[in-house]
């Protein structure tokens, strides 16, 4: 994406796409908040490699991917502001880490780019499912964000399958760190499928998707793709991590430090605008 | 794109030819009409080694020129400037691989180029080597950095060499997106508190004078001119780009309400020029030299960068490798 398209997609993102005036309920706007916080932390942590990847090719795969998260997170954040009479920036850049809603799989570092694409994939993933099933949500607002986002998930999902054959069927180098960063990666994937009152109250009205509805088909597109890489699944399942800490703004040692420099400049100005 | 190995036959067959006062003649030709000389066509070795030399600084100028702005992506002040930031990065990116791929056609490979950037053997414009310590960076690289690249830019659509040409068509059509999010940032922290309006002025005094360097040394001090004008390589003099983009400064400085560092800047009836103060060309040379804020820096990230992604990089390589034993088996 360049400069031009994104300037003309702005209004879009910003007040259009979750604008046309619909105001959120304080239960929806808190699950718009979980799938904006998801969306920008990650986006955050995508945003570093740039000028950084392993060649030209993946400055420009990763900014991608950036940029079609930070434009679900901006139209998710501007929708769950509505609640309130917060926007989208007061939401991004003045909330304290236990007011965070992503999971934790969201805030796990870069780590090498092993690392990375196996959280890509394991996001990707899943983001595909749920957009897939929300776009068909009661709420129209939500509905349009999640039909929109479903098809540049399904790029960051083949993107992420594309690294992960290549990593595993590569060098013996490789395939030793595709290992390790699968195994690291997976304890934090049963977090996405936790539910809790929240997303049962708006799932019975057809509002929101019940996360553990997503796990079979997460599990079959894994299962393929870990079996074309030849890797193994890994068995460990950690009962704590599941627990959904992230949704009730408990979080990992790694969200502070990331919030904290995301937020030093704005905070610096308060009352500014950019 | 055309292979390495086609590349090579090419080679031998223009070697062979190289004595020949006909091929020499239809290039001649070519030039004299303003015509594109394209890979295949018998080129003199010394134009192809300007172009390489030419085109691979470029591409280095577009990926070296990443990381003062990537600096500022994670601390970006709202989300829409974020993702602004990320986009415009990520096209200098872009312009690395188009213009990489156009200095592939004169028999070069990227590897080699890369590795005499990260060697040190390979030059960039010397703007990158300034550091970027506010947010109003941003707004002045995008306003003086890219407004400049486009006024030197913009002729080189016309370069005798087609793909190069062709790269800059390319390139020039996002660079002036660039500087128009440049012009923007500032214009909003010109209209914001006082903070942010000296943040402002303070990122155009640090910008404003590398950024007229950028158009390279004075016209009777440019050894490699006007071999590159005959040669329809470069159309305008360094001193004639230098006086356009002051040209086009001049009245945005004015809607902004930014002062541009020169006291003795105005324009000049009798002349029809502006008249400037002396460019201090000690201090661009000692940025040349190596000596810059952030020479040793940059050069050190991008040769992480390179060093870092070397195993990713083998394993795409392998992967490769063995699809395609499978694929013919
Ligand atoms: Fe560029
Ligand atoms: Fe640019």
């Amino acid at each position: 994406m360049s400069v031009d398209r994104l300037a003309l997609a702005d209004e879009f993102a910003g007040a259009g796409a979750a604008g046309d005036g619909a105001v959120a309920s304080a239960d929806v706007a808190e699950y718009a908040l979980r799938l904006g916080d998801d969306a920008l932390v990650l986006a955050q942590q995508l945003g570093m490699w740039i000028a950084r990847a392993p060649e030209l090719e993946e400055d420009v795969a990763l900014g991608n991917i950036a940029l079609d998260l930070i434009g679900h997170a901006r139209s998710l954040l501007h929708y769950a502001g509505t609640a309130t009479g917060r926007s989208e920036d007061d939401l991004a850049y003045w909330r304290d880490e236990p007011e965070w809603r992503n999971a934790w799989i969201f805030e796990q570092p870069n780590g090498d780019f092993a690392h990375t694409i196996a959280r890509q994939l394991f996001i990707a993933t899943y983001l595909f499912e749920l957009y897939g099933e929300l776009s068909a949500s009661t709420d129209p607002t939500l509905a349009a964000i999640a039909a929109k986002s479903v098809k540049e998930v399904d790029y960051h999902r083949d993107h992420a399958t594309q690294w992960v054959l290549r990593l595993a069927g590569g060098t013996d180098e490789s395939r030793r760190r595709m290992i390790a960063a699968v195994a690291d990666t997976w304890p934090y994937v049963d977090e996405l499928f936790h539910d809790d009152e929240l997303v049962e109250r708006l799932a019975s009205e057809g509002v929101a998707v019940l996360p553990s509805r997503l796990r079979e088909p997460f599990d079959e597109v894994i299962d393929a793709v870990l079996a074309e890489a030849e890797l193994e699944l890994p068995t460990g399942r950690t009962a704590f991590i599941a627990s959904g800490g992230g949704r009730r703004g408990s979080h990992t040692e790694h969200l502070g430090p990331l919030l904290a420099e995301m937020q030093v400049l704005a905070r610096q100005h308060p009352g500014a605008s950019w | 794109m055309t292979s390495p190995a086609d590349l090579s036959v090419a080679g031998a067959a223009r070697g062979e030819q190289s004595g020949d006062e006909a091929a020499q003649a239809l290039f001649d030709d070519l030039i004299a009409k303003d015509s594109r000389i394209e890979p295949r066509d018998w080129m003199p070795e010394a134009y192809r080694k300007t172009l390489i030399r030419q085109i691979s600084q470029h591409a280095h100028s577009e990926i070296i020129g990443m990381q003062p702005e990537s600096n500022w992506i994670t601390r970006a002040p709202s989300l829409k400037r974020k993702a602004i930031l990320m986009a415009k990065v990520q096209d200098e990116a872009g312009h690395g691989l188009y213009l990489y791929s156009a200095a592939q056609t004169l028999g070069i490979t990227r590897e080699e180029m890369m590795l005499q950037l990260i060697e040190g053997r390979a030059r960039y414009s010397s703007i990158f080597n300034y550091t970027t310590p506010t947010w109003a960076d941003m707004g002045a690289i995008g306003w003086l950095v890219d407004g400049a690249a486009i006024c030197n830019q913009v002729p080189l659509c016309r370069a005798s060499y087609g793909p190069y040409g062709r790269a800059m068509v390319r390139i020039c059509k996002e660079e002036s997106f660039h500087q128009r999010q440049g012009f923007e940032i500032l214009l909003e922290l010109m209209q914001g508190t006082e903070a942010q309006r000296e943040m402002a002025q303070g990122a155009v005094d640090r910008w404003y004078w590398p950024s007229l360097m950028m158009f390279g040394p004075p016209d009777d001090q440019s050894p490699n001119s006007a071999q590159s004008m005959a040669w329809n390589i470069k159309r305008f003099s360094n001193d004639d780009l230098r006086q356009r983009f002051v040209g086009m400064l001049v009245p945005q400085a004015e809607v902004l309400g930014v002062t541009l560092p020169d006291p003795n800047l105005r324009f000049n009836d009798a002349t029809g020029q502006y008249d400037m103060s002396e460019i201090d060309w000690t201090e661009f040379n000692e940025v040349l030299a190596g000596r810059g804020p952030a020479n040793a820096e940059r050069l050190r990230r991008r040769r992480e960068a390179h060093e870092d992604g070397a195993w990713v990089r083998e394993a795409a390589a392998e992967y490769a490798r063995k699809q395609a034993l499978k694929s013919a088996a």
